[in-house]
């Protein structure tokens, strides 16, 4: 079982190998397993929805279009066959927008509605 | 020694004499290729940025009035949305094999593989315009152009209160008079998952008497149809949250901006296909292709993430 899963995982790593030197080619099963692991997803997103978790919906949700993207970028944009610099600076786009969001939550989070009144019903006393 | 004006260029401003298509300040074609899908790599980092500062928006807002998204998501067809993922995810995988068609010189394959990409943004765009139209029928627009109005008297269980009194919601939406013509066109997206959210799929029939006088047959396509809201306690004008009007405003500028993306990719692909038609591309050359595809590619990567936000709110 291990080696089955050992050869498929060599197979993609190695995949569209065998055409012209310059350039790699991605082969058509490839990408049409990708396309398919995407509908996948798709669907198992749509059905997270209707499993009630409360907070952890979000996430998931996120997890989810999270995996879909990164095999859109590694395969269908060929990043996993490039250059690491280009890998690398798409996830430095990524990093960049995460702390991009994440210091405005942090900011916004500090917000003191005693001082200036807001409106925020569903945060209680906030 | 001119000829008619014209400055005679230096040679090495023409190429490589015998490699067209290579540029003078490269040496190699390999060079090339590399050097122009590293600077698309970069274009694509400000793409994303930009999507990123309004993901940002819609990250604050949903942080603090995790109350308005859980209401305004019920005006948003979740079976329209996965529908438009699947063109879109569709129209990737045939992106991705034009690249490949480009790269194996197989002229007739990269052509109809680009036609169905852009056929499929068609798709995505009608999807889109259907939706939109929905919205502007129902007054659920963006900021002051917000009709409260059209909520008002479209979600009236007509059973227990009706909360006239409590005027509360009544902001600056620029509500006209004309709530006689918007009170029979409250149809409201359909969430058609029953067992989740409470209530039942639309059956004009039974609440015709109940929310509003529109004919069965003038509801719409399926999946536009009226929303049963009253048996979650929604049905009063009391439940509706102030300043629902933000989230459609985030709403339209975030899809706004994608179907922006979407018609520009779609030029783009466009024009590779004349070229395609010509062609102009195989083993040698096919940067055009691959470079487009990138960016075909990063519009779907947004509406990947742009559906669960949105569409899958609970």
């Amino acid at each position: 079982m291990l080696e089955k899963v050992r050869r498929i995982t060599t197979k993609i790593k190695h995949a569209g190998e065998e055409h012209q030197g310059m350039v790699h080619v991605l082969p058509v099963w490839l990408l049409v397993a990708v396309f398919v692991s995407l509908m996948l997803f798709t669907w198992a997103t749509v059905a997270a929805t209707s499993v009630d978790l409360g907070r952890l919906n979000i996430w998931i949700a996120l997890a989810i279009a999270t995996v879909k993207a990164f095999l859109v970028a590694l395969y269908f944009m060929h990043l996993r066959y490039d250059r690491p610099l280009h890998g690398v600076i798409f996830l430095f786009a990524i990093f960049f927008v995460m702390l991009f969001v994440a210091l405005v939550l942090m900011d916004t989070s500090a917000y003191r509605p005693e001082l200036i009144e807001g409106y925020a019903p569903a945060l209680g006393s906030q | 020694m001119s000829h008619g004006g014209k400055p005679e260029r230096p040679a090495t401003a023409q190429g490589h004499p015998g490699k067209p298509r290579l540029g003078h300040h490269y040496d190699t074609y390999e060079q090339q290729f590399d050097s122009n899908k590293l600077g698309m790599w970069l274009f694509l980092v400000t793409e994303i940025l930009l999507f990123g500062g309004l993901f940002c928006a819609y990250s604050v807002y949903r942080a603090k009035h995790p109350e308005v998204f859980i209401y305004a998501h019920y005006f948003l067809d979740v079976n329209l949305g996965a529908i438009n993922t699947v063109v879109l995810l569709f129209s990737s995988l045939t992106a991705a094999w034009a690249v490949r068609a480009a790269q194996l010189g197989q002229r007739r394959l990269l052509v109809a593989l680009l036609t169905i990409t852009i056929v499929c943004g068609f798709g995505f765009l009608g999807i889109k315009g259907v939706e939109y139209s929905e919205k502007w029928k129902h007054g659920l627009l963006w900021g002051k152009n917000f009709d409260y109005e059209a909520l008002r008297h479209g979600e009236h269980t007509g059973a227990d209160d009706h909360g006239e009194a409590g005027e509360t919601e009544d902001h600056g939406t620029g509500s006209t008079a004309d709530h006689a013509a918007s009170a029979p066109d409250v149809a409201l997206a359909d969430e058609t998952d029953p067992s989740a959210t409470g209530y039942v799929a639309a059956d004009t029939a039974s609440n015709a008497g109940e929310m509003s006088n529109i004919p069965a047959s003038a509801m719409g396509p399926p999946g536009l149809a009226a929303a049963q809201m009253v048996t979650e306690g929604h049905g009063s004008l009391e439940d509706v949250p102030r300043n629902v009007h933000l989230f459609f405003g985030i709403y339209f500028i975030m899809t706004g901006l994608h179907a922006l993306h979407v018609i520009a990719g779609m030029i783009a692909i466009l024009v590779i296909l004349v070229l395609a038609t010509k062609g102009r591309f195989g083993s040698a050359y096919f940067t055009p292709v691959d470079l487009t595809g990138l960016y075909w590619h990063v519009v779907d990567m947004v509406w990947i993430f742009l559906f669960p936000l949105l569409y899958l709110i609970h």
